[in-house]
């Protein structure tokens, strides 16, 4: 990337503008670490008030300022252009480099300092480390813009999520009203449907709590054994009122005493989020089976099951927030897309990984590595 | 078209309660509905059924599905009125125009933002229906 940095340089001096002038007009400050050059662009002025009428009509990156001008004073061009061009780094030259007039030119906003009489090199130096800061100055910018942006766009995103299922009620409550529900099996059906988008909404509700609270890492983790045989029995039980329902079968294989040490809230959410959606997304008379194996590393857990499972390039979407494949097998599926990309967060947090392994209408396989801690 | 007969209105729209919402209130308005979750079932249907209308959603799998459906209905029959609708208007601040005014390219006869409101889309088929041949 290359840059131009604009330069006024104020002076009396004649020969000092010009000096100037020829120790930068060439110059280019290469910057590897940021991988950038930058060259300067100057303009000249030989007094304040030539200094404020450019200030007026131009905008610069840097000022180099004398500090001693005959009409107004170097510190009052400094507090000018603070407010015309709030984002310059300005530079004082002088010749009397006395600390107190440092301290009061600091106070102003000044940059840095350059001691007169100055060596090309000197100048040099100084001007190239005053344009680091610029650049770094913006790329923080840029990032903190970048950081809004996404944090924007999430939250649009959500409350289109969040519109969704009241519109779908209200729809269906429009229609109560305005008499076009006549049978009662077509009532039943939309009080079944209104309930169902309600739970949704109430599901998004509760996954976006638990992501907020991974996100803001302000939540107290309380470390300590959490036996995963015992943590994966209780998630397969909240799922065993639906498994039953639809003819699906649960299976859990596991050693005992595979003892994590971990966050018991935070890995429950991980494998609760798991096993619901190997329910969730299985076929009626299908199954899930769960597998804890430890090595010298660590925990792998893996959740199987024989559902409608995914297309290569649903895979590669996985774990995003609100990502939820939109197929005819899912069409009739409540749910968040928020719940997996929550789910890879902690498992991130713990040093772990999260794979899936998936066939189209065969079943899915996530395999969650959970590395013992080595503290 | 013979007078007798219900119109029949395509809906197409990926999410399952619209559908259903949609397609109850049109028939006790006395049209037929002929209903689709994509573009690819509608453009599937569009092989063997004329609508006299088509109810679109703007976004389905793919953000454009809607202008495309519309775009390949009007190529088949200008006459078709489409209405468009969508749930992003709002957010985004997205303006867009319609068929009759100038500039506009994206082929529809009215935009209308979600939630649609039974009355609301009354009134528009009314309008639109009244202009066309239907
Ligand atoms: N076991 C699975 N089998 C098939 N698809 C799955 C499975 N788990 C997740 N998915 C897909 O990934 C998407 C995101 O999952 P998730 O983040 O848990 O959100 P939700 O289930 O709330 O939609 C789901 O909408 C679904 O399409």
């Amino acid at each position: 990337m290359t840059d131009v940095t604009r330069i006024l340089v104020t002076d009396d001096e004649d020969g000092m503008r010009l000096g100037v002038q020829r120790a930068l007009r060439k110059y280019v400050a290469s910057f590897h670490d940021l991988d950038c050059n930058v060259s300067f662009e100057l303009d000249l002025a030989a007094s304040g008030e030539e200094a404020v009428e450019r200030l007026k009509e131009n905008s610069y990156d840097l000022l180099l300022l004398d500090y001693k001008l005959p009409g107004i004073s170097g510190i009052e061009v400094l507090s000018e252009a603070k407010k015309l061009c709030p984002d310059a780094l300005v530079i004082m030259m002088t010749a009397y480099a006395s600390l107190d007039i440092a301290v009061s030119a600091t106070k102003q906003g000044a940059f840095d300092f350059l001691a007169k009489p100055f060596t090309p090199q000197e100048l040099r130096a100084t001007v190239r480390q005053a344009t680091k800061n610029l650049i770094l100055q913006r790329q923080a910018q840029k990032l903190a813009d970048e950081k809004r942006r996404v944090r924007f766009e999430f939250i649009s995103v959500l409350s289109h999520e969040l519109k969704a299922p009241i519109g779908a009620v209200e729809g269906y409550l429009e229609l109560f009203r305005s008499g076009a529900v006549k049978d009662e099996e077509t009532q039943t059906r939309i009080v079944e449907r209104s309930l169902a988008r309600l739970a949704g909404m109430r599901k998004l509700i509760f996954d976006l709590l638990d992501l907020t609270r991974i996100e803001a890492g302000t939540k107290q983790r309380k470390l300590e054994p959490i036996d995963l045989g015992e943590l994966l029995r209780g998630a397969l039980e909240l799922v065993e009122f639906s498994a039953n329902a639809r003819g699906i079968s649960l299976e859990l294989e596991v050693a005992p005493y595979m003892i994590f040490e971990g966050d018991r809230s935070e890995i429950e959410i991980v494998m609760n989020n798991l096993v619901s959606n190997a329910v969730k997304y299985n076929r009626d008379n299908g199954k899930v089976m769960v597998r804890v194996l430890k090595d010298a590393r660590g925990y792998q857990v893996e959740i199987e099951d024989t559902g409608i499972g995914m297309t290569e390039k649903e895979l590669g979407k996985l774990f995003g927030e609100f990502v939820r494949m939109k197929n005819e097998k899912t069409r009739h599926i409540e749910g968040s897309g928020l719940g997996l990309s929550t789910v890879k967060k902690i498992v991130q947090l713990y040093g772990g990984d999260i794979r899936a392994i998936s066939e189209w209408e065969k079943g899915t396989t996530f395999k969650v590595e959970l590395p013992v801690q080595s503290v | 078209m013979n007078s007798n007969l219900k119109k029949i209105v395509l809906l197409v729209d990926d999410d399952v309660d619209f559908l259903e919402q949609h397609r109850l209130f049109l028939e006790t308005e006395n049209y037929e509905v002929v209903a689709a979750h994509s573009r690819r079932e509608a453009e599937k249907l569009l092989e063997t059924v004329t609508p006299d209308l088509a109810i679109l959603d703007l976004m389905m799998d793919e953000t454009d599905d809607g202008f495309v459906l519309a775009y390949n209905i009007k190529k088949k029959d200008a006459g078709v009125p489409v209405i468009l609708v969508t749930a992003v208007t709002s957010e985004t601040g997205l303006e867009f125009g319609t068929v009759g005014e100038e500039g506009s390219w994206i082929k529809a006869d009215a935009i209308l933002p979600k939630p649609i409101r039974f009355e609301q889309l009354k009134r528009e088929i009314h309008r639109l229906c009244k202009t066309d041949k239907i």
